[in-house]
This record gives C-alpha cells, sequence and structure tokens, in this order.
C-alpha cells in the first residue's frame, strides 16, 4: 500500500472542488466544492504526516477542520442573507461589487 | 596715496552727517500726517545742520597739514563673516569733504526752494522725507570707507531717485520713468557689484585703504576687467552711453528733484566712483581709455539730442548727460584729469542745479507747462528768473570768465593735449561739444525768454491759461546764491590750482602735458570760436525767426533722429524690453504646460490606467477563484521548475 | 545601544527644547475645543503662540555660539532594536529657525485673525492646525536622529494639507493644490527614507550596529565610498529640492500658495520650504560631503536656474500669490547657490537668507493679502493708482517689494551679497548668473508695485472695473477723486499695523546691523564646512 494512491486520490478530489467552484452557479454547491478541496488537503496532510513520521501534518488537518467548520458558518449564513434579499443563490447574481 | 589716519576731534562728529538727514527722513516718514505742518521745516534744518557740520569739518581739514588729511571713522562692524569683514567707517579725505559741501551746500538751498514749489502739494512732508533720504544716501556714498558702504548709499541714492521721479505715481509716464531708472541703474549695479566681488576674492577686503594699497598686486588683466565693471556701474548712475536713455525720462520727477539729483549730486556719483578708484584706473590704460570713450560718445551724444528738444527740462537733461560726458572724459585721462572732473563737477553743480530751478520757476509761473515753443518773451515776467537762469547759461556755455570757461575749457585743454590721435580725437570732439552746447542753449533761452509772447493764445497742459508771474523769494534767492556760484565757482576753483592741490591727498597731483596737437592759447581760441558760432547759428535759427508753436514735422532725418534720442531707446525696445517679454510669456507658458503639463500628464495618466485596470473587476465570484487558481498553478510551476531545473 | 557621544546632553536643565516642541501642539488640541467661540480660540491660540515665541527666545539665549555643535540636547530610545531615538537638539542653524518660526506664528495669527474661511470651517480648527504645525516644524528643525526627522517630514504634510484642502481658495482647485503638495512632498520623503534605511544598514556593515542617529551617521556615513554616498545623497537631495523648490520640481508651490489662505502661504513659503535649505545644509553637506562636492555643479545648475526662472516666471504672473511664491523659487535659487558654493560667506548667507526670506516674503504675502481684502481680488490687473487712497499700505508693500529685490539696507541684502560675494570666490561664473537675478528681481517687484500702486485708480476695489478716474498730477492736482476713493476704502487698520510693525523693524534692524545674527550662525556653519572638508580660516580679517 504506497502513499502515491492517497496523494493521487487527493489531487483528483481537489481537482473535481475546483473545477465544481470554476463551473458551478448555486452558492450551495460551490460551497460543498470548497469543503471538497479541504479535505483534500487534510488527506494530503494527513498522508505526508504518515510518509514523514511526524505529527504536526496530522494536526494541522485537525486545525484545517476546526477552521472549515467555522467558515461553513459564516458561509451559510452569507448565502442565507443573499437568499433572502435575492431569491437565488446563484453566484453570479451577486456582482454589485465591482468597479 | 597717503596714509590713512584714523579721525579726531571735530571728524569724530561727522557721523552726525548721515545722522541727521537719516533721522529727519524717518520721523517724516513714521511720523506721517502728524507732521504735515513743520515737516518741510525740520527736512531743511537737518540738512543746514549737516551742512554746518560739513563746514566745520571741512574747515578743521583745511587746517591740518596735508599727510593728515585722509582720516577714516570706524563706526560699527556690519557685516563680518570671517575673512570678509565689513566695517560701517566714515572715509574723511579732501575728495569727501568737497562732496559733502557739495551735496549738503546745493541740497541744502533746494530744500529751501522746495518749500515753495512744492506748497500746493499735499504730501509736501513726504517729499522732504524722500529728500532728505536722498541726502543721507548720497553722503553715505561719498563718505563710505568701503566699497560696500558705498553700494549701500549707491542703491540708497537709487531708491530716492526712484520714489522722486516718481513723484507723480498717478501719472503712467512718472511711474514708467521711475521703474526704468531704477532698472538701468540696477544693470551697473551688477558691474559695480561683480567689481566689489573680484576685489573680495583676490584681495580679502573691500575698504579703500586696504584695496587701493594693494591693488598693484593684481594681474593686468583682473585690473582692467575690474575698472570697466566699476565703470559700468558709473555708467548706470551717471547716464553715461550705453545707459543714457534713463535720465531725460526721469524729468518726469519735480523740478528741484531733477536739480538736486539728476542734475547736480547723483548723477555725478559715477564720476566720484571713477575718481575715487583712481589707484586702480592708474594701472589700466585699457580702462582709462574706455571711460573716455564712454565720455566722448555721451557728450557728443547728449548735445545732439539737446538740440532737437522742445522740452525745456529734457534739453537740460540731456546737457547734464553730456556734461557729465565731460566730467567722464577728463576722469578717463587719469592723473590729467582727475581733478578736472571734479572741478567741472563742481561748477556744473552750481549752474545746472541753477538752471534747473529756474527752469522750475518757469514751469512754476507757467503752470507746469515744459514746452519752450509755447513760451517766449518770459524776461519782462520773471525778471529775477530770467538774469539768473542767464548767468548759469553764460556758464555753461564759457563765456570767458564765468564758471564753465574755467572747468569745461581746461577739459577740453587736457583732451587737446594727449599724444597721437587720442589728442585729435577727444579733443575735437570735447570742442564740437562746446560748440553745440552754446547752440542748444541759446535756443533754450532764446525760445523761454525773447521773441513773441507765443503763450497768450495757448493753453497750459492742464487746460488753463498762461499767468506768468515771478516765484516767491524762498524760490529765487536759492537761485540767485546758485547764480553767483555759477559767476565764480570755476575762478575761485580753479586760479592757482586751488582745488587740485587740495585735492592731491585722495587723487593724486594733477599732472600737466603738452603733448597733443595744439597750444593751449590755440584750443581756447577754437573753442570760444566754436561756442561763438553756436551762438549765432542759434540766433539765426529762433532768434530771427518766428518759432512755430506747433513743433514742426517735415524736418531732416538728423533732426527726426535727434528727437528720437538718436533711437536710443527704440534700440533697447527692440533688444531687450520685447525678446525679454517674449521670453517671458514663453516661459510662463512652458512652466504652465510643460513642467506642469508634465506632472499633471503623470496623474493623467494614472487615473487612465487605473480607470482601465479597474475593468478587470468584474464582481464574478467565479472569475476571481479562476485567476486565483491560475495564478496559484503558476506559482507552483515555477517553484518546481526552479527547483528541478538545476 | 550607546550612540549619543558626539552629542553633549545638557546636564540636567529644564528641556527647553521639548518645552518649545511640545507647547503649540497643546495649544493645538485646547483651541480645537473652542469651536463654538471664535474668540476664545483665536485668544488662545495667539496667546500659547507668544508664550512659544517667549519660549524659542529662552533657548536662544540658553544657547552659546562658541560651545558645542549641537547645544540643549536630550535623547530617548524610541525603537531600540532598529537604533531609532527621540533625540533634539539645536545647533545655530536650526536656533535661528526655531526663532524665526516662534515670531512668525504669532504675526500669521494676527494676520489671519479675521480670515474668512470657506463654509463649514471654524475658526477653532484653523488655528488649531496652525499650532499644530508649528509644533511639528519645530520638532522637523530640532531632530538629531535621521527617522525621527523622517517621521516629522511627513508628518507635518498632515496639517498643512487640510490647512490648503480644508481652508483654501474656493472650489476643487484648493483640494487639488493639496493633493498636488502632499504628493511631490511624499514622493521626496520616500526617496529619502529609502537613502536613510540605506545609511542606516551603511552603518550597520561598518559597525555591526545600525543607527539612526545623525551625530554617528554623519562620522560614518561622511567616509563611505563616494559611489556609495552618491547613491545616498541622491535621497535626501530630491526630498529637499522639492521642499525647498529647485526649479523642475517646482511646480506644487505656485498652485499651493495660490490656492492656502494667506496666512498659510507664508507658513508655506516661509517655513516649510525652508526645511529643504536647512536639510541641505545639515543632512546632505555632513552625511555626504564627497557627494556633495562631486554634484556641486548639479545643484548650482538648478539654483542658478532657480534664479533666473523664477525671476522672470515672477515677472509674467498676474496672480500676486503665485508671484510670491515664484519669487519665492528664486531666492531658495540664491540659497542653493549659497549652500553648494562651500564658502564660509555663501554658507552663511545661505543660512541668515533662510531667515530674512521669511521676512520680506512674509511680509509681502501678508501685505498681498491686505491688499486682496480691500479689493477682493489677487489679481494685480484689478487694480491700479493704490499708492494715492492708501499711502500707508503702498508705503508698506513698497517695503517688502525692497527688501524682496534686496535692496542694500534692508535685511535680504546682507544674505544675497555674502551668498554672491562668498560664491564668487570658488564659483565665479554661477555667481555672475545669479548676480544678474538682482536687475530681474527690480524689475517684477517695480512692474508690480507700478501696475497695482501707481498710475490712474482704477480697479474692483472702488467699485469698477474701468479707470474710475483720471487724476492729474503735479502740484494743486485735483483731489476730489481721491477723497471719494478714500472713503471707498480704508488704509491699514490698527491690527494690520501691529502685524506689519515687526517686520518692519526687523528688516530695517537686520540691514543695517546683522552682527548679533551673523554671530550666532557663523561657528554653526564654520563646523559644518569643517564636515565637507573645507578649512575655514579662523575669524580675522585680511586687513
Amino acid at each position: 500500500m504506497t502513499p502515491t494512491y492517497y496523494l493521487l486520490l487527493s489531487a483528483l478530489l481537489f481537482s473535481i472542488g475546483a473545477i465544481g467552484v470554476l463551473v458551478r452557479r448555486n452558492a450551495i454547491v460551490v460551497f460543498m466544492c470548497i469543503e471538497l478541496m479541504l479535505n483534500a488537503v487534510n488527506l494530503t496532510l494527513v498522508t505526508f504526516a504518515r510518509i514523514n513520521g511526524s505529527l504536526s501534518g496530522q494536526i494541522m488537518a485537525f486545525f484545517v477542520m476546526v477552521v472549515a467548520a467555522a467558515e461553513v458558518v459564516v458561509g451559510l449564513a452569507i448565502i442565507m442573507s443573499i437568499f433572502r434579499t435575492r431569491r437565488s443563490t446563484s453566484v453570479d447574481d451577486a456582482n454589485l461589487l465591482k468597479y | 596715496m597717503e596714509a590713512v589716519h584714523p579721525a579726531s576731534g571735530v571728524a569724530t562728529l561727522s557721523w552726525l552727517l548721515l545722522a541727521l538727514p537719516a533721522f529727519g527722513a524717518l520721523v517724516l516718514l513714521i511720523g506721517g500726517k502728524r507732521t504735515d505742518k513743520w515737516g518741510h521745516l525740520l527736512g531743511c534744518l537737518t540738512i543746514i545742520a549737516a551742512f554746518v557740520i560739513g563746514l566745520i569739518t571741512f574747515i578743521n581739514a583745511t587746517g591740518l597739514a596735508v599727510a593728515d588729511r585722509v582720516q577714516e571713522l570706524h563706526l560699527f562692524s556690519w557685516i563680518p563673516v570671517n575673512a570678509l569683514q565689513v566695517d560701517f567707517g566714515l572715509r574723511l579725505d579732501p575728495l569727501s569733504l568737497t562732496f559733502v559741501l557739495l551735496i549738503t551746500g546745493v541740497g541744502g538751498l533746494i530744500h529751501i526752494y522746495s518749500i515753495g514749489y512744492m506748497s500746493h502739494d499735499r504730501d509736501r512732508r513726504r517729499f522732504f522725507a524722500y529728500l532728505n533720504l536722498f541726502v543721507a544716501s548720497m553722503l553715505l556714498l561719498v563718505l563710505s570707507d568701503s566699497f560696500v558702504t558705498l553700494y549701500l548709499g549707491w542703491e540708497g541714492v537709487g531708491l530716492a531717485s526712484y520714489l522722486l521721479i516718481g513723484w507723480y505715481t498717478d501719472r503712467p509716464a512718472a511711474a514708467t520713468a521711475a521703474k526704468k531708472a531704477f532698472l538701468m541703474n540696477r544693470v551697473g549695479d551688477v558691474g559695480l557689484a561683480i567689481a566689489i566681488f573680484i576685489l573680495f576674492a583676490n584681495l580679502h577686503t573691500t575698504q579703500y585703504s586696504v584695496v587701493f594699497a594693494n591693488i598693484h598686486t593684481l594681474s593686468p588683466g583682473t585690473i582692467t576687467a575690474i575698472a570697466l565693471l566699476l565703470l559700468l556701474g558709473a555708467c548706470g548712475k551717471s547716464g553715461q552711453f550705453p545707459l543714457q536713455s534713463w535720465l531725460p525720462d526721469a524729468m518726469e520727477g519735480p523740478t528741484p528733484v531733477s536739480a538736486l539729483i539728476h542734475a547736480a549730486t547723483m548723477v555725478t556719483a559715477g564720476v566720484y566712483l571713477v575718481c575715487r578708484s583712481n589707484p586702480i584706473y592708474d594701472l589700466t590704460t585699457a580702462g582709462r581709455l574706455t571711460v573716455v570713450f564712454v565720455g566722448a560718445i555721451t557728450l557728443l551724444i547728449g548735445c545732439v539730442v539737446g538740440c532737437a528738444y522742445d522740452d525745456i527740462k529734457k534739453v537740460l537733461a540731456y546737457s547734464t548727460v553730456s556734461q557729465i560726458g565731460y566730467m567722464m572724459l577728463a576722469a578717463g585721462l587719469g592723473p590729467f584729469g582727475y581733478a578736472l572732473a571734479i572741478v567741472h563737477l563742481l561748477t556744473h553743480g552750481f549752474f545746472k542745479a541753477g538752471l534747473f530751478l529756474g527752469a522750475g520757476s518757469v514751469m512754476h509761473g507757467m503752470d507746469d507747462e515744459v514746452n519752450m515753443r509755447k513760451f517766449g518773451g518770459l524776461f519782462k515776467r520773471m525778471p529775477i528768473t530770467a538774469v539768473t537762469f542767464g548767468l548759469g547759461y553764460l556758464a555753461i556755455i564759457g563765456f570767458p570768465g564765468l564758471s564753465g570757461y574755467f572747468s569745461k575749457d581746461a577739459i577740453i585743454d587736457a583732451a587737446f593735449n594727449q599724444p597721437g590721435w587720442e589728442g585729435w580725437v577727444f579733443g575735437l570732439a570735447a570742442a564740437i561739444g562746446a560748440g553745440l552746447t552754446a547752440f542748444y542753449m541759446t535756443r533754450l533761452v532764446l525760445m523761454t525768454f525773447f521773441g513773441k509772447e507765443r503763450w497768450r493764445d495757448q493753453k497750459s497742459v492742464n487746460g488753463n491759461d498762461f499767468h506768468p508771474h515771478e516765484a516767491s523769494p524762498v524760490m529765487w534767492v536759492p537761485m540767485v546764491i546758485l547764480a553767483v556760484g555759477s559767476i565764480g565757482a570755476g575762478a575761485y576753483l580753479s586760479i592757482g590750482h586751488r582745488l587740485s592741490d587740495w585735492l592731491t591727498p585722495s587723487l593724486g597731483a594733477l599732472q600737466e602735458r603738452s603733448a597733443g596737437p595744439l597750444s593751449s592759447i590755440e584750443i581756447t581760441i577754437l573753442t570760444l570760436v566754436l561756442a561763438a558760432i553756436g551762438v549765432l547759428v542759434a540766433f539765426v535759427v529762433v532768434g530771427r525767426r518766428d518759432v512755430p508753436v506747433v513743433r514742426p514735422e517735415r524736418v531732416s532725418w538728423p533732426v527726426r533722429a535727434a528727437r528720437a534720442n538718436l533711437y536710443g531707446d527704440a534700440l533697447n525696445e527692440t533688444l531687450i524690453a520685447r525678446p525679454g517679454l517674449w521670453l517671458d510669456r514663453a516661459l510662463v507658458f512652458g512652466d504652465k504646460f510643460g513642467i506642469d503639463g508634465a506632472v499633471n500628464g503623470i496623474g493623467i495618466l494614472f487615473r487612465g490606467s487605473s480607470g482601465r485596470l479597474r475593468k478587470l473587476q468584474t464582481g464574478f465570484v467565479r472569475s476571481y477563484a479562476l485567476s486565483m487558481l491560475g495564478g496559484a498553478i503558476v506559482l507552483i510551476g515555477a517553484l518546481l521548475l526552479v527547483r528541478f531545473s538545476g | 545601544m550607546n550612540t549619543s557621544t558626539a552629542v553633549s546632553i545638557s546636564g540636567g536643565g529644564f528641556p527647553w527644547l521639548l518645552a518649545v516642541i511640545l507647547l503649540p501642539l497643546l495649544g493645538g488640541v485646547i483651541v480645537a475645543f473652542f469651536k463654538n467661540d471664535a474668540r476664545l480660540a483665536k485668544t488662545a491660540a495667539l496667546l500659547f503662540s507668544l508664550v512659544e515665541f517667549a519660549l524659542t527666545l529662552v533657548v536662544l539665549f540658553n544657547y552659546h555660539a562658541s560651545g558645542a555643535r549641537i547645544q540643549l540636547a536630550g535623547s530617548a530610545d524610541w525603537v531600540a532594536s532598529f537604533g531609532v531615538h527621540f533625540s533634539f537638539g539645536v545647533d545655530g542653524i536650526a536656533l535661528i529657525m526655531l526663532v524665526m518660526l516662534g515670531g512668525l506664528t504669532p504675526i500669521v495669527l494676527g494676520a489671519s485673525w479675521q480670515e474668512k474661511l470657506p463654509e463649514g470651517r471654524s475658526m477653532a480648527g484653523f488655528f488649531s492646525l496652525i499650532l499644530v504645525m508649528e509644533s511639528l516644524v519645530m520638532a522637523v528643525f530640532a531632530a538629531t536622529d535621521v527617522f525621527l526627522f523622517y517621521v516629522l517630514f511627513e508628518i507635518m504634510l498632515i496639517p498643512m494639507y487640510f490647512l490648503i484642502g480644508g481652508y483654501g481658495g474656493p472650489g476643487l482647485r484648493r483640494q487639488y493644490a493639496a493633493v498636488k503638495f502632499f504628493l511631490y512632498s511624499f514622493l521626496g520623503g520616500l526617496l529619502m527614507l529609502a537613502s536613510a534605511i540605506g545609511c542606516w544598514s551603511y552603518v550597520e556593515s561598518v559597525t555591526g550596529t545600525g543607527t539612526f542617529d545623525w551625530a554617528t551617521l554623519t562620522r560614518v556615513v561622511s567616509h563611505a565610498p563616494l559611489g556609495t554616498q552618491i547613491w545616498l545623497f541622491m535621497g535626501f537631495f530630491f526630498a529637499f529640492a522639492i521642499k525647498a523648490p529647485l526649479v523642475p520640481f517646482h511646480t506644487w508651490l505656485p498652485d499651493a500658495v495660490q490656492e492656502s489662505p494667506v496666512g498659510v502661504g507664508v507658513f508655506l513659503v516661509g517655513v516649510l520650504d525652508k526645511v529643504g535649505i536647512y536639510g541641505f545644509l545639515r543632512y546632505c553637506l555632513p552625511m555626504f560631503p564627497a557627494a556633495s562636492k562631486t554634484l556641486a555643479p548639479l545643484v548650482l545648475v538648478l539654483s542658478v536656474i532657480g534664479v533666473l526662472y523664477g525671476s522672470l516666471l515672477a515677472a509674467g504672473q498676474s496672480d500676486m500669490k503665485r508671484f510670491v511664491a515664484y519669487v519665492s523659487i528664486a531666492h531658495f535659487g540664491f540659497m542653493g547657490v549659497g549652500v553648494f558654493a562651500f564658502t564660509a560667506q555663501s554658507e552663511v548667507g545661505a543660512v541668515t537668507y533662510m531667515l530674512n526670506h521669511s521676512i520680506s516674503t512674509g511680509m509681502l504675502l501678508l501685505v498681498v493679502g491686505m491688499i486682496a481684502v480691500r479689493g477682493k481680488s489677487f489679481k494685480a490687473e484689478d487694480y491700479g493708482g493704490m499708492a494715492k487712497v492708501t499711502p500707508l499700505l503702498a508705503g508698506t508693500f513698497f517695503l517688502a517689494g525692497l527688501t524682496t529685490l534686496s535692496l542694500p539696507g534692508t535685511n535680504s541684502f546682507i544674505s544675497e551679497f555674502l551668498v554672491l560675494i562668498g560664491s564668487y570666490e570658488t564659483q565665479p561664473v554661477y555667481a555672475i548668473l545669479a548676480t544678474i537675478g538682482m536687475v530681474l528681481a527690480a524689475l517684477y517687484v517695480l512692474w508690480l508695485v507700478q501696475r497695482v500702486m501707481h498710475g490712474p485708480l482704477r480697479g474692483k476695489a472702488f467699485g469698477a472695473d474701468e479707470p474710475l478716474v483720471q487724476v492729474t498730477g503735479g502740484p494743486g492736482a485735483a483731489t476730489d477723486p481721491i477723497s471719494r476713493a478714500k472713503g471707498m476704502i480704508k488704509d491699514l487698520n490698527g491690527r494690520e499695523r501691529l502685524v506689519l510693525a515687526p517686520m518692519v523693524i526687523l528688516i530695517l534692524l537686520l540691514g543695517f546691523y546683522p552682527k548679533p545674527l551673523l554671530d550666532v550662525v557663523n561657528p554653526s556653519v564654520s563646523a559644518t564646512l569643517t564636515s565637507v572638508g573645507v578649512s575655514v580660516d579662523a575669524n580675522q580679517g585680511g586687513n
């Protein structure tokens, strides 16, 4: 069982997440894709921790999870308030903040 | 050069000479309207007191041994910076004391005259303040013991001259003339200033006594440069070629000013400067020759233009220009002429001041009219003025026995007595000048005091009828005193070399030589004949015929040229004024649209480019995400490239 | 970290210098609270400025001209790890600047007493900002730490920015001018910061510990190789060349002066710009002697161009405030020549020129303001014939003009003469070119005097754009139109006389007896010159 597969998997997950963020309009889906990317990174961290035999990568993964949880709270709140005012969750509709 | 002694005795009080008029000026300027009632009296009093002090100092100095006659009085340290130690000090020597008497004497008379002349002016008090300021500055100019304090007085008289020429400030012509005078003087001052710089750079002092003692250690080129720069300063102040054209315009000032500043004293400061700097000029033949040339050219210009003008004051002004030309010519002859220049300066101070006061008296009686074509037959109406004026006239044309005969003929004589071509050129210029002087002065006298009373059916410049009348005693008494001076001063000063001997400690002994083409007798006869021809021609031209009231315009080209003062003003206008104006406009334009344009251009560039760049901020989150991803990929790619390429 | 070896700490006496710096700041804060009572605010501000002036005089009397290079010094650590100190001290040059600023502030406040401020601005804010600025500029002159100097150099822009942008002329122009002023100065300041950091790291590379202490920097950096010095010099030079506008960097000044209230304009040309020349003397010369000498021709060329260019531009202005600004540019040219000619006379001339220029140009600008109060315009062509109607105003205007054109007997002459006679020794060509500026100075001053004061009565001042009356001159001239005009505009009032009187007295006093001033300045200038490697002969005459 080589760590390479884990890394390939995490790269795959990260790419899916990134493409999802870029191509999907629904804010919820975008949000989930971001979560996917974060977890892909977590997987990488844990894998490298395993390879190097140190704990810091795993601790870092915990940090990421905590930050991700906090982010979900704030992010979902923002999406909720946008939905309330605009009756839409499309990220392209919320484009007022521009030049 | 005589040794310099510290002042002692009465001479230590000579600071009062400066302090009194300066005090008067200060009181009158600060006191304002409160001093209106007695201001003119204070003005006269300070000058007369200064004259008395000057006289006492002078008499005291005549009692000293010849070797002790050059004294210095240190007052205070003015600009001390390391090697540069400029002291405020006075140099009391025969030359300066002679000038003190001239300035306070003639100045006092003209102050008294002004009480009457300015009696209708409601700012008379301020007029006296300016006159006092002038006298104080002029005294400082002649009494200073270093070139820097001389410069202080030099600019001070320039300031007073500016203020007084522009006395009638509401007349644009007066304001312009005042500005012109100051500016042309400033051009000359640059020369004087640079001369001072050179002296300091080479000798580390500006004190006369040290400069004169060590001037011979400099290279001949430097000495000539200093001499020429001093001459530039002298030309500016004395209205000499090529800076002569301000002096006639300066006649816009009240007539007492023309008499005191622009005839008797200030305009002779240039001659004073050259004579004072005699140890410098003694060492440079080229410098002296230039002085002579300037003098000769100026005296001819002054005479020629004087023949064509109808404005009584301007004729006298050009006459002043030409008489100072004589003095310059004499000063340029070096040891053969310094003293002659001073003699002529003094006699000229008497007769020209008298002539101007006479002209002022005529103007006073004729409602400020200056056009001689509107005068005529005034002899009967103002006899005292006419007689005193006539005596001044005889003095200036060199009538035998009167002042001008002794002083001017001595200069012509010395001019002829030069070896080679110089004797002919300078001598003939001076002699021809004497003939022309006789012509234009006779013309002036005939047009003003004799002939038909042309003023009867004319109006004055102010639009009134003429009621010519004699001036009040406060005005004619000074004229009489000056007329006495015009008669006797020349003989008194010249016979037995009285003045030149007295001036020897300052100027060196007057030398005489007869190297010229003619003998003294021949020169005298030549001069007298030329003068007589001038008088006769004037008689034929204006005495025997009626003078047209309106100036004839169809005249020959020499007259036209002379009326345009030999195109001096036109030359200044085309060579300096116009190009200067264009340059100025071009620079203002360049500053606004060139330099500032570049600055604002940078601002516009930033604003424009930011306007374009901000379009990238579309508001679509997903495009931001894409650019972030792209950036991340580029970064990682770059890192990998660096990591694995080498 | 002990870096203050060359600085003599005043032995535990009262920290006068600190008091001088802090008092106006305190005053500014207090005055800002009197928003609702303009009269109280003005009186309080004036009182503070007068006490401040007294304090600067105390400093003057505690200073010993022949004593140490930097006196009344005090120092405290600020950012110890970078060797930044909060340290102050004065030499003769800084001292003159302090006293000048101390004396000028009450005059400016007095002149601004009736200033018409834009809508919504209060007198309290205006006077408070002026006091704050006084404090900051005092600190700039007294700073003996290069980093502290830089910080103050930039901070002093802030009150000035608000004074121009908030209290200046009408409309958007004043904001344009304020921003332009700020950006120019800020740009220069950043270049200076880069150089200052460069100096720090050079000192660190030589001695092992970096510091911004001025005395240490001058000791160490002055021995740096020429190439290094030139780079470091350039940063400081641009900052100062912008501040004391040398010619290509000058265009902010006319705009700023034109849009400022008159009092602020006086501060701008009279004080803030002096920081530039002061900086040349205090920082460029002692810290980079070799570079200063190598680049002197460059600065001299710029300065001489400044003299001639500023004079010609001044002659071509119709706005009297812009006129004053261009006159100042010409005068800064003279100062630049004086500083970079490296002779005792020229340097002393430049230093005293800083003071005298404040007096002469300050007075000129104040009088221009007084004219404009009466005529409601700063354009010269809106006036004519004022001399007959307001003789006192015309007289002070003329006197201000005379000292501006450096007439002997006025204060400016001493400085200009010293600059020229000193620079002729080492740089005759530049000296002669600058001397031509004398003629141009007479031209622009007299031309303006003629346009505004002479000629027939005319202008908005009398309620008419056309020539109102043609007064025929000569003895017995018609008096009636003048009397009528006198009814329309008044001559100087008591407050204005009080404001101008000290300047008139100083102009004449310093013109005829400048010795005390020269004696204070001379030793510091000699020390500066010695640090450039010019040996100054002791105080002995050539006679």
